[in-house]
């Protein structure tokens, strides 16, 4: 009765505070059950010991200025990547262009955020690509307008990392979707082609057919004809790559169901229509987390270039360790590239998930 | 429904839109249909019943060859059905065809489900397909879902966009294979509701159905198939009065009471 006349200023009960904020949160969660309450121990524990050192190595001990003397300092030495940052990323990229490199990365990168917004997805985006790519190509390659020319066995570090994965993963994928239709085909000499494909890439480890490029290749090139080191990577990455996408989507197609063939037939959709309005958008939806996988796996394996003796980010960080200077510092040079491609890998299964929750019709 | 209304539809024209001669068709091994000879004139309804198993099915799918018959002819519109791909889809494209389990494209709102078909078969402009779309969307009195997806739409609703995704095409025969099957029972009713409009309209059917009433009131002719054969074949008074066949007789005992 009292309440009701105090209408105004209502009386907020709030809840007792051993139940909300902090407090409420770690009983909750951490020390819910004494079984709970032992891992919490344990885990804070572990990472109390782990932690800390880590701390004062990486952060209090270290040495962060180009040139600074870190030996016995007994932190961690980051002067090996503020002094080599340019050899690292840019491999023996001229250095007084790298203005170059670096413009066709941001491009590169900004046209990938934007992207990602499926908003934008029209002709316009379409020509941009074409447009950048060629503008990058020119940047790197130079040759034309003053631009000073760079050979293309200078391009290293980040730039053929990228160019490796971008090139390797943006072919690889719609040849593994021509090669899972392929095998589905009723055409027999198309279908054997692919399961001949298929199966004779998977088995074989991708360092041998970077060396069959390298070095078998060339064997039956006529004389005087030769083709680049980076380009025949390139083309062992694509399909390698190809060959994994290829059974990822074959089980994505094989999961579709046969009403929606048979709903598009009926219609009168033929099978290029048929594969690319119905087929393929709803079976490479659901094939999302596998490609992923398989995208993010090659994007590393680009580093197994360096043992055909291309100076992708890898070989760079190498060459940079085996300078007498920076000699026992390579956990600091290999946390930092480590952290790079964690970047590039993280932003490709980031976007998976978004795709996949935009591309969620059946809502319900 | 009024019986007599729905029979005045006349069929005015003794064109033949649907002529299969001889023909049979085998699974592997499996002899599913046997020596069929069936003639559809332009605008009949015909109803096909029969056993679970006798082939009513594969009869109606290979009318718009979603089954290959291996002996005899099907000729649809005058169109004979044949390997050439091109005569396929052409037929494919004026024949209406309806599951059992709708088959929408879930991928697709209601719409692009309905626009599909005529913007890339019939080539027609992206807005007059979409103004065809809502005009039959309308027309099965669901054109307010026409932005959602198909996994929103309850089964009876899912069935009449299929239904209208057929008509978009502005098909000359429509085939329906157990249309109402899979559907709760107080759905049924708002289903068949638009297959009887649709007969009201004039559109040559050919409906697989347990449905009798539907038979009764909308069928010019009825099919009986038993393992593989059209063993009966009759207008619908005579043959749920009077049918001459024991199999028929048997599975009407069944499926009547
Ligand atoms: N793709 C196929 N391969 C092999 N046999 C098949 C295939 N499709 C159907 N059959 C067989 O052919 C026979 C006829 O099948 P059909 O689906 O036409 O029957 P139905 O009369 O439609 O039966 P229901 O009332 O159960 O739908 C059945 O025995 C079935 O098992
Ligand atoms: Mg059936």
């Amino acid at each position: 009765m009292e309440l009701h006349a105090e209408n105004e200023n209502k009386v907020i009960i709030k809840p007792p505070i051993t139940s909300i904020g902090i407090i409420g949160w770690m009983r909750e969660n951490l020390f819910s059950t004494p079984f709970n309450t032992i891992l919490t121990i344990i885990i804070v524990s572990v990472l109390w010991i782990s932690i800390i050192p880590f701390v004062k190595w990486a952060l209090i001990n270290s040495s962060w200025l180009p040139d600074a003397n870190c030996r016995g300092t007994g932190g961690a030495c980051w002067s090996i990547i503020s002094s080599n940052y340019k050899i690292i990323l840019f491999g023996f990229y001229p250095q007084d262009i790298l203005w170059r490199p670096v413009t066709a990365i941001v491009m590169l990168v900004s046209l990938l955020f934007i992207s990602r917004n499926r908003n934008f997805w029209n002709a316009f985006l379409g020509y941009s690509w074409l447009i950048s790519l060629m503008i990058m190509g020119l940047l790197l390659k130079g040759g034309v307008f003053g631009l000073e020319p760079v050979d293309i066995e200078k391009w290293g570090g980040i730039i053929l990392t990228l160019l490796l994965s971008v090139f390797g993963l943006t072919a690889a994928y719609p040849l593994g979707i021509i090669l899972a239709l392929g095998r589905q085909s009723e055409m027999p000499v198309i279908k054997t082609f692919c399961i001949f494909y298929i199966e004779l890439i998977r088995g074989v480890p991708l360092i041998s057919l970077l060396f069959m490029s390298s070095v078998v290749f060339p064997l039956f090139l006529p004389e005087g004809v030769s083709i680049n080191g980076i380009l025949r990577a390139q083309v062992a990455i694509i399909m390698f790559t190809a060959a994994y996408i290829a059974e990822v989507v074959r089980g994505g197609l094989q999961g579709m169901n046969k009403g929606q063939f048979e709903a598009a037939d009926s219609i009168g959709l033929n099978y290029v229509q048929t594969m690319r309005l119905i087929i393929l958008p709803q079976a490479l939806k659901i094939v999302i987390p596998p490609s992923v996988s398989v995208l993010i796996s090659a994007f590393k394996d680009t580093s197994l270039v360096v043992i055909i003796g291309l100076y992708d980010l890898l070989k760079t960080t190498q060459t940079t360790l085996s300078e007498p200077k920076w000699m026992g510092f390579s956990a600091e040079a290999y946390i930092f590239i480590a952290l790079i491609y964690f970047v590039c890998c993280f932003f490709m299964s980031t976007y998976s998930r978004k795709l996949e929750d935009e591309l969620n019709t059946d809502l319900e | 429904m009024n019986k007599e209304t729905s029979k005045k539809v006349d069929i005015s024209s003794e064109d033949i839109v649907i002529q299969i001669v001889n023909m049979h068709k085998w699974f592997g091994d499996f002899h599913v249909l046997k020596n069929i000879n069936l003639d559809v004139k332009k605008r009949e309804r015909i109803v096909v019943c029969g056993p679970s198993g006798s082939g009513k099915s594969t009869l109606i799918r290979c009318i718009n060859r979603l089954e290959e018959h291996q002996k005899g002819q099907i000729i649809v519109d005058g169109i004979e059905l044949t390997k050439d791909l091109k005569n396929i889809e052409k037929v494919r494209s004026e024949v209406g065809m309806v599951f059992q389990h709708f088959n929408l494209f879930p991928h697709l709102t209601i719409v692009e489900n309905l626009t599909i078909g005529p913007i890339w078969v019939r080539k027609t402009p992206k807005k007059e397909a979409e103004e065809i779309a809502m005009y039959y969307l309308e027309k099965v009195q669901i054109a307010e879902q026409a932005a959602k997806f198909p996994g929103q739409l309850s089964g009876g609703q899912q069935q009449r966009v299929a239904i209208a995704r057929s008509l978009c095409m502005k098909p000359n025969i429509m085939l329906f294979d157990e249309a109402t099957s899979a559907l709760d029972p107080e759905m049924v009713k708002e289903v068949l509701d638009v297959m009887i409009s649709l007969a009201q309209d004039g559109m040559t059917m050919v409906v697989v159905t347990h449905e009798m009433g539907f038979a009764k009131s909308v069928a010019h002719r009825v099919l009986f198939m038993d393992e593989g054969e059209i063993i009966e074949e009759n207008s619908p008074d005579e043959f749920f009065n009077n049918p001459q066949n024991d199999r028929t007789k048997l599975f009407l005992s069944q499926i009547l009471y």
